[in-house]
């Protein structure tokens, strides 16, 4: 095992300067509308919680925030709702709160949120945080509204990686999922790949060209410090981890073309060989129950999404419609495989229904790549270009809302959503 | 100054190769010669064996500035590829046989093999498309004598463009492979 500590990569170190910013654009859907009613006092942190949820509850496409006029007096969460003044004002659901500063220095927010149309209260909740983490306050404010009112989880509080080339220069970056604070993990004139977050958030594997051939690192968010966890004769990608955090599947050149082998995360123990082939084999990812491996192989003469046991065994073919399907990610509930399909020269995502076949294109633009599951299922994002430029983009797992993600500062792609932060 | 200490090694290795050749050649003499075959007779070569020269000034190719001579083949590192294809097209089998040629005769020189595809389709299946193709360029070079341990294959995918425009022209430039010796990465 090698620890490499190099002048490379600053972890936390900065921030990255030029950041995402999200357009909503698409068909949409019947949006709920919600009043967030400014908190009570909330100007004393110098950030607007509320403006960051309502953005928060926007951007997911499924809500819009309504306009609160200056109220009289101001309400907070332990003010009466007047039901029928707010349903008067279109709202379907109200949150109200207030942001009182604790004697330490750190703030205490307290919030309720409101069901008007049937007129019943659904929750309320505080947190505690100091003035750097406000954002983050806010996005679980925004996670919380979320789950009561849609019934899944929500993913504002969440992060995202991607890779940013400027010039010659390659940053892989982390940033919140609103594409705010920004940061850099690794910053490399050669090119940097398939960055993917282990299944606990600590830890980024990636593909790094530093030395001229593709070498997998293990990155540790917190500790300052990276892994080599394959570093073969030959080549050395496409890395997964698997749901328990402990094994790689890399591919690997070394015993000649391109193999499916699993190895220990932290680069200690053998390579162990599972895919056995004298074709392409690579692109691995676990299925969330760790069962299978799905891995895109041109075995039958095109390149095809294909599925093995997680410790190897006889493959079964997943794709059978069109030449060039590529970039299996199952779904977090495993009912359904992303991927990219090529038709005519275009190369778009495609949903296919795992329990019937059905494959659904989801994306209108033609040159998408690396898909990746917001981890509550409801949201892909994934790299295209748009006027010559690698820009991020998302789309709804239903395909009826779509976001861009303008990035000012380069082109950028290899984007990884990362997973619940407890 | 580093170039003519690791030039100095492969000339000298390459004398050395030479050697016992010479020497076997020296110990099969000669049973026509007079006395061969007596009870009790050696017979003793007539020919002192040869000596492995090294002449650094007869006008000989000092090999390791060959691979940079913009005449000699070995300056020549890219091979280019027809779209969806990995194996090297004639034109470029005699540069293949030259580098073959030159890892023969310098068994100590050490060659990386950088395939590369165009900027189409996912990144992860063209390392493996790129690796196709200086894998294939490996197993070439080893059918025509070099060692397998002199050389490794690897893939950058389409990550190397040498051209950047979105059309065949600049995509044939990409699909490609690179030769670097030692030193050279």
């Amino acid at each position: 095992m090698r620890f490499l500590l190099g002048l490379l990569f600053f972890v936390a170190a900065s921030q990255a300067g030029a950041q995402l910013s999200i357009e909503i654009t698409g068909p949409g859907v019947q949006r709920t509308p919600i009043a967030v009613v400014p908190f009570a006092g909330e100007g004393t942190v110098g950030t607007s919680l509320t403006a960051i949820v309502r953005a928060d509850l926007e951007r997911s496409g499924l809500f819009r925030g309504l306009e609160v006029p200056p109220l009289a007096p101001h309400p907070n969460e332990n003010s009466p709702v007047n039901y029928g003044e707010w349903r008067s004002r279109l709202a379907d659901a109200l949150v109200v709160g207030s942001v009182a500063q604790n004697p330490d220095g750190r703030f205490e927010v307290r919030f309720r949120l409101y069901d008007i149309v049937k007129q019943a209260p659904l929750g309320a909740i505080a947190y505690l945080f100091t003035k750097d983490n406000a954002r983050a306050a806010a996005h679980r404010i925004a996670d919380f509204v979320y789950e009561k009112l849609t019934g899944e989880k929500g993913v504002f509080s969440t992060q995202i990686a991607y890779v940013v080339k400027r010039g010659n220069t390659y940053e892989l970056q982390i940033a919140d999922a609103d594409g705010e604070r920004a940061q850099y993990l690794l910053r490399s004139n050669e090119p940097i790949i398939s960055p993917v977050w282990s299944p606990e958030g600590r830890r980024i594997a990636y593909v790094s060209f530093e030395s001229k051939k593709p070498i997998v690192y293990v990155h540790h968010l917190s500790e300052n410090k990276r892994q080599v966890v394959a570093s073969f004769k030959g080549s050395n990608s496409a890395p997964a981890w698997s749901p328990d955090g402990k094994t790689i599947a890399v591919v690997l050149s070394v015993e000649g073309g391109s193999q499916i082998y699993l190895i220990n995360a932290d680069g200690s123990g053998p390579r162990r060989r599972i895919s056995n082939s004298a074709s392409i084999d690579t692109e691995p990812r676990y299925s969330t129950d760790g069962k299978w491996i799905y891995f895109t192989s041109d075995r039958g003469g095109s390149p095809q999404i294909y599925r093995m046991s997680a410790i190897g065994g006889e493959p079964q073919r997943i794709t059978f419609k069109g030449s060039y399907n590529v970039s299996p990610r199952p779904s977090p509930d495993g009912r359904i495989l992303a991927y990219v399909t090529r038709d005519g020269g275009k190369f778009q995502v495609a949903l296919l229904d795992l329990s019937n076949q059905q494959v659904q294109v989801i994306t209108d633009s033609d040159r998408d790549e690396s898909p990746s599951f917001a981890p509550n299922g409801r949201m892909i994002l994934l790299a295209t270009v748009r006027g010559g430029r690698g820009v991020l983009s998302a789309v709804s797992s239903d395909g009826r809302i779509r976001q861009n993600l303008p990035y000012s500062g380069g082109d950028v792609r290899e984007p990884a959503w990362g997973p619940f932060i407890e | 100054m580093r170039a003519i200490i690791i030039v100095t090694a492969l000339l000298l290795a390459a004398g050395c190769q030479t050697t016992p050749e010479d020497q076997a050649a020296a110990g099969v003499e000669d049973r026509s010669k007079p006395g061969a075959g007596k009870p009790g007779a050696q017979v003793q070569p007539v020919e002192r064996p040869k000596v492995a020269a090294v002449d650094l000034t007869a006008g000989r190719v000092d090999p390791a500035s060959a691979l940079k001579d913009p005449a000699s083949i070995l300056s020549k590192r890219s091979i280019y590829y027809d779209y969806d294809k990995f194996d090297v097209r004639d034109e470029y089998r005699g540069l293949v046989e030259a580098h073959a040629k030159y890892l023969r005769e310098n068994p100590k020189a050490r060659m990386l093999i950088q395939g590369n595809t165009d900027e189409r389709g996912s990144r992860e299946y063209n390392v493996s498309l790129g690796q196709r193709r200086s894998d294939g360029v490996k197993r070439m070079l080893i059918l025509l004598g070099a060692r397998e341990d002199q050389i490794e294959s690897v893939s950058l995918g389409e990550e190397k463009p040498q051209a950047d425009g979105q059309n065949e022209g600049s995509w044939s430039k990409n699909r490609r492979s690179d030769v670097l010796y030692s030193g050279e990465y």
